[in-house]
């Protein structure tokens, strides 16, 4: 396949100092790449290696002392399951909810007949720069019962601005006036017409929100570190936060047999659920990747 | 414009409003959520001024005037937050042009599938979360046998604890946020990039211009109306270093280093519950970006023609 490919086409002759930049460009990418990618990867084998060996430098390539130790531990934590199901319940709901608050209020705002634009979107945008701050945030979320629910991980911080702003762009670029002046003629109305046909003509702003709305989701711990006190709703990212952080500092102040396997069990399911709470968030992407265009992420910065 | 007139574009605009009130729907779940969840919490953001009580309410509580600004200016925290704040922020803010640095060299590379590869692999950050960050920074940088500690070893040198460091703790921070997101900040400055009209490269071989030039006089000025917006929106965020990460990243080691007001802000007013004390200073932080933003605004408006408002 390689060869039917056509090859870039090259300046005749290369000057000397363009040859130079393109062989510290390829180098310095590879380095990036590295120094990137190597990391994950470390985790990744580390995982299926033998703790021991992982402490004596011995996994630098590959896993040393094959074993799943570590993923058979996770097996044993059943608020890590707990953990993980809450947090593909909020992460569905919450990216539902997100799209159809914002999306929505995308198209209309980006509808020129709307009366009072300006001053409503000035409403919005003011959101952007001001909040109550985290107490009278609080004291509001408490007032409305919303307390240690399941809603307050979904509904109350739902708006997102930015989102709607670019939303907002995409559907002045893309979708013409006089497509909604012929449905008029027609009569529909602008529900009709939103579902019909502004919605299918938008899947690349839709799918880019939805990918947005699931990664903020999936990652967040901080309103559920606030907001929650019952640890059966406690998501994915709460759980890890134990025994990623608070255990980690506690773990490494042991000595004695006893310890030591407990340090053993600990540094191994550290790797298999930093692994298993990653990798599904971050396969979301691929299917995303195509409807990163320029057109969506232009329209981010032009207003 | 006479009375008249003035009657039939209100009717006009009546007209319009009903007919579009399919519209004012859509509108209706955002600006109810923002009205209770955003704009609530502002009025209820007197309580700064009040000795706020749960039981009298917002409105209730006995004025307090000055009083918790006061007391923060005065307290012994107040100099270690506003210091930590503003030197990781400045910080970060200097790692600014690195996506921009990044995206040119993206956009240099030829080799279509390597380019692809690359900018996927070093999207892949970005989706990890700060919890899992924080815990790889403590695996990776434990001094004993974490990799900088065998790195370290393999020199025969003892790895410094760069988690447990606070004069280490901005650049920890600093730089972890760079390994996470530049690939994925670079997104916006190749998309800028890639608009660039192809016959202008054309135009410049053939005037012979050099591939750094073609990157000084081309891509450069191409990524400067974003870089500007960018920079303008990350001003106002220069007394705001997130909470999360801040937090995560804290241990008793390096509390002197890594206090920053966010942090100090939800220990006073959920751990200890002083809220009115808490909103004080949440309010203080806030003016202080606002008055930051409007600033550097005014003067990128004045210097260039880009600017937010």
């Amino acid at each position: 396949m390689e060869a039917t490919t056509p090859a870039p086409p090259r300046p005749k002759k290369g000057r000397s100092s363009d040859a130079l930049l393109e062989a510290l460009l390829y180098a310095g990418a590879a380095i990036v790449l590295v120094a990137t990618v190597y990391p994950l990867y470390f985790i990744a084998i580390a995982s299926f290696s033998d703790p021991s060996a992982v402490g004596n430098g011995q996994v630098w390539l590959y896993p040393r002392g094959f074993t799943l130790d570590g993923y058979k531990e996770l097996l044993k934590h059943a608020n890590i399951w707990v953990g993980y199901r809450n947090t593909i319940l909020y992460t569905v709901t919450g990216t539902l909810i997100g799209l159809a608050v914002n999306v929505s209020a995308a198209y209309a705002l980006s509808r020129r007949d709307l009366v009072g634009r300006k001053a409503i979107t000035l409403f919005f945008i003011f959101t952007m720069f001001f909040n109550g701050g985290l107490i009278p945030t609080f004291l509001t979320v408490r007032d409305f019962h919303l307390y240690d629910t399941f809603l307050v991980m979904v509904l109350p911080f739902s708006v997102a601005v930015f989102d709607i702003i670019v939303a907002r762009t995409f559907f002045r670029t893309s979708i013409p006036a006089e497509l909604w002046e012929a449905a008029q003629l027609d009569g529909c109305g602008n529900l009709r017409f939103y579902v019909r046909i502004v919605l299918p003509l938008s899947k690349a702003v839709i799918a880019v929100l939805a990918l947005w709305f699931a990664v903020g989701q999936w990652n967040s711990y901080f309103n559920a570190l606030i907001y929650l006190q019952n640890k059966d709703l406690f998501p994915l990212q709460l759980i890890l936060r134990d025994i990623l952080i608070t255990n980690q500092m506690q773990s490494s102040m042991g000595t004695g047999e006893a310890a030591q396997i407990a340090l053993r069990l600990a540094n191994m399911l550290r790797y298999s659920v930093i692994i298993v709470s990653t990798i599904p968030i971050m396969c979301a992407y691929p299917f995303v990747q195509k409807y990163f265009n320029k057109g969506v992420m232009i329209g981010a910065v032009k207003e | 414009m006479n009375h008249r007139a003035a009657s039939g574009n209100w009717q006009r605009a009546f007209g319009r409003v009903g007919r579009n009130w399919g519209l004012y729907l859509l509108l209706l779940p955002a600006v109810i959520l923002l009205l209770i969840f955003t704009y609530r919490p502002m009025y209820g953001v007197m309580i700064a001024f009040k000795d706020f009580s749960p039981a009298l309410g917002i409105t209730g509580s006995p004025w307090a005037g000055l009083k918790y600004f006061e007391k923060f200016f005065h307290s012994y925290q107040f100099s270690i937050t506003i210091r930590n704040t503003l030197l990781i922020s400045l910080y970060s803010f200097a790692t600014f042009p690195i996506p921009i640095v990044f995206a040119l060299l993206v956009n240099q590379l030829r080799a279509n599938r390597f380019k692809r590869a690359f900018q996927t692999l070093t999207y892949m950050p970005h989706f990890i979360s700060t919890v899992v960050v924080v815990g790889l920074l403590l695996i990776l940088l434990s001094p004993g046998n974490g990799l900088i500690g065998q790195l370290y070893g393999l020199f025969g040198a003892k790895a410094p604890n760069l988690m447990g460091s606070s004069a280490l703790f901005s650049s920890v921070y600093v730089w972890s946020d760079v390994w996470q997101h530049t690939g994925w900040d670079s997104i916006i400055y190749l998309a800028a990039l890639s608009a660039v009209d192809p016959s202008l490269y054309e135009a410049a071989t053939v005037d012979g211009a050099s591939r750094w030039q073609k990157i000084r006089f081309i891509d450069i000025p191409m990524l400067l109306p974003t870089a500007i917006t960018l920079l303008i929106l990350r001003v106002g965020g220069l007394l705001g270093v997130g909470f999360e990460k801040a937090y995560l990243m804290q241990n008793n080691l390096n509390l002197s280093g890594s206090e920053v007001i966010s942090t100090y802000v939800y220990k006073i007013g959920l751990m200890s519950a002083q809220y009115s004390f808490s909103a004080a200073i949440n309010l203080f932080n806030t003016m202080i970006n606002f008055v930051l933003l409007v600033l550097v605004n005014r003067i990128a408006r004045k210097y260039s023609e880009h600017s937010l408002w």
